[in-house]
């Protein structure tokens, strides 16, 4: 099972050290990164896999948001099913 | 991986568009709990539906959880009561109080169902039913009722619509103290679909499975959101712009809905590919056909923009799911509807307009509050245009108006919650259409050749 995690703001120094690591304090384990400026804002996508994560899926999901709200960045995840469904034929 | 526009955008739908999943509604056939004992009909009804039910909140809302997707509701359909109450006599509303009990039992927001399918006659149960709906819809909170009163194939029973007239009369006067709330849960229908989720007109028809999971999702905001970003193309574009968006919009509920089948271990029915307005702003039908050029809804060109966009809606989303049913297309229920309740209080969409609206929408004349002095007659009157308008051009028609007892035009309702509020609106109440219900029978199927 995989879910993308999505970081919007605006850019700082050291955005992807926090948010791996929290990947990492969770046991998800990073399987792509990209990463650009949209409309000025930077834009940060992460595929993960989380088939071993050692906290459930919403526990996730919250630390995430948490991670974003002290950091000034606004953080999703969401399960890549929902992006494939939508976005591929 | 996924390229990074299209997670934006998905992203962009849910948090700031209020794209979400309407409903998961579970079909469950009561054929197998008729009795000749209404006790133990309903006893049985109770069993079925808190057996086959008891983990559809929970799996919606794990599944809610699972995808970030708001399923706002999750409700019930079941056969239409009428039948079983042709089975076991005795008093109706005793299967009424039985779903309340089932819908509370479970956590579900609508049981739908309370239901008669009279377009050509009356059967055993099916008056006894129909003469029951007041006094249900004023003793229970989750129960909604449909009767079919006409089709493209059997006509119009008038004997049906005349009694309806009344049905939606003292329904609202038994529900008086509480906004009238007892006809925002009462629709009447030509050719009503028998697998529609949406409330208050799901019931779950003769030929559906025993047990089955359909879908309905929303979007409005979603399509005008879209078309904010087209302000100059022609109207082709437009329509271009609507379909692929209903196309999205409808995989997400063709993805929730295979998902709740496969953990329910039920059967996936259809996707109702509709767009569902909110009273939440930013969730309006009406704004969409703003959107693509009117001043206001109800303003001269507001059936046409309508008609594409219903079209492009179905279009779209017919390719995105692998059965589409229900009622598919574009609701424009006033009260629920932001721009239409705007519209309605400053007098730009009078109920002419509406009606005509429905000649290319998905149902039909929704949601419309009237004044108190309307007659049984005239509401009468209002279900057979309506039908009429369903039964020549095959498609489904509904009616359901609130007369707002002992209010005039000028005041309003409120029903809080998805139902909104809105203004009463004027009708033609100084003319009387008495004679012409009064007078019963059928009218006759119509010509299916020589279409002009």
């Amino acid at each position: 099972m995989r879910a993308v995690i999505s970081v919007v703001g605006r850019d700082c120094v050291g955005i992807l050290a926090k948010v791996s690591n929290a990947c990492a304090e969770n046991n998800a384990n990073i399987i792509d990164v990209t990463q650009s400026v949209l409309e000025d804002m930077f834009v940060m996508m992460m595929l993960v896999d989380i088939s071993d994560l050692s906290v459930d899926f919403n526990t996730l999901k919250k630390s995430m948001s948490e991670l974003g709200e002290s950091i000034g960045m606004v953080i999703h995840v969401m399960h890549e099913d929902i992006f494939n469904s939508m976005h591929r034929i | 991986m996924l390229n990074i526009h299209d997670i934006m955008e998905t992203i962009t739908m849910i948090q700031e568009e209020n794209l979400d999943i309407r409903t998961i509604t579970m079909g469950i056939s009561l054929l197998d709990c008729a009795d000749s004992d209404i006790k133990r009909s309903c006893e049985k009804v109770y069993e079925k539906i808190t057996r086959n039910a008891a983990h559809l909140v929970s799996t919606g809302e794990d599944i809610e959880k699972l995808y970030g997707i708001p399923i706002i509701n999750k409700r019930i359909s079941v056969t239409p009561i009428a039948m079983l109450a042709a089975a076991s006599g005795g008093d109706p509303v005793e299967y009424a109080k039985t779903l309340e009990r089932a819908a509370r039992t479970v956590g579900v927001n609508f049981i739908g169902g309370y239901s008669a399918l009279v377009h050509k006659g009356f059967s055993a149960g099916d008056r006894a039913l129909i003469e029951s709906i007041p006094e249900a819809l004023a003793v229970t909170d989750h129960i909604c009722s449909s009767v079919n009163i006409g089709s493209t194939k059997a006509g119009i029973n008038m004997d049906a619509v005349a009694l309806m007239g009344k049905v939606v009369r003292e329904a609202a006067e038994r529900t008086k103290d509480r906004d009238c709330i007892g006809c925002a849960k009462l629709v009447v229908f030509c050719n009503a679909p028998e697998d529609n989720p949406f409330m208050a007109g799901a019931f779950h028809g003769v030929g559906e499975p025993d047990c089955v999971i359909h879908v309905g999702v929303s979007g409005p905001g979603v399509v005008r959101s879209a078309l904010t970003k087209c302000p100059d193309g022609d109207l082709t574009e437009v329509a271009d712009i609507i379909k692929r968006t209903a196309f999205k919009i409808t995989r997400m509920g063709q993805l929730v809905g295979s998902e709740a089948s496969k953990r329910l271990g039920v059967p996936f029915g259809i996707v109702d590919l509709s767009l569902a307005p909110t009273p939440a702003v930013g969730d309006s039908v009406a704004h969409i056909l703003e959107e693509m050029g009117l001043e206001i809804c109800g303003t001269h060109g507001t059936t046409a923009a309508l008609a594409l966009l219903n079209d492009a809606v179905k279009k779209g989303g017919v390719m995105a799911s692998s059965h589409v049913g229900g009622l598919s297309g574009a609701f424009i229920p006033v009260t629920e509807d932001a721009g239409m309740i705007d519209a309605a209080r400053s007098g730009d969409l009078s109920i002419e307009k509406l009606e005509a609206m429905t000649a290319v929408c998905s149902v039909g004349l929704d949601m419309i509050v009237s004044p108190g002095e309307t007659t049984a007659e005239t509401i009468s009157a209002i279900i057979a245009d309506e039908a009429a308008i369903g039964m020549v051009n095959s498609k489904t028609t509904a009616v359901r108006v609130i007369p707002a007892i002992g209010k005039k035009v000028g005041e309003e309702l409120s029903f809080g919650g998805l139902l909104g509020s809105g203004p009463v609106m004027p009708l033609h109440n100084d003319r009387s259409s008495a004679k012409f219900i009064h007078r019963g029978g059928r009218i006759p199927a119509p010509m299916q050749s020589l279409k002009n």
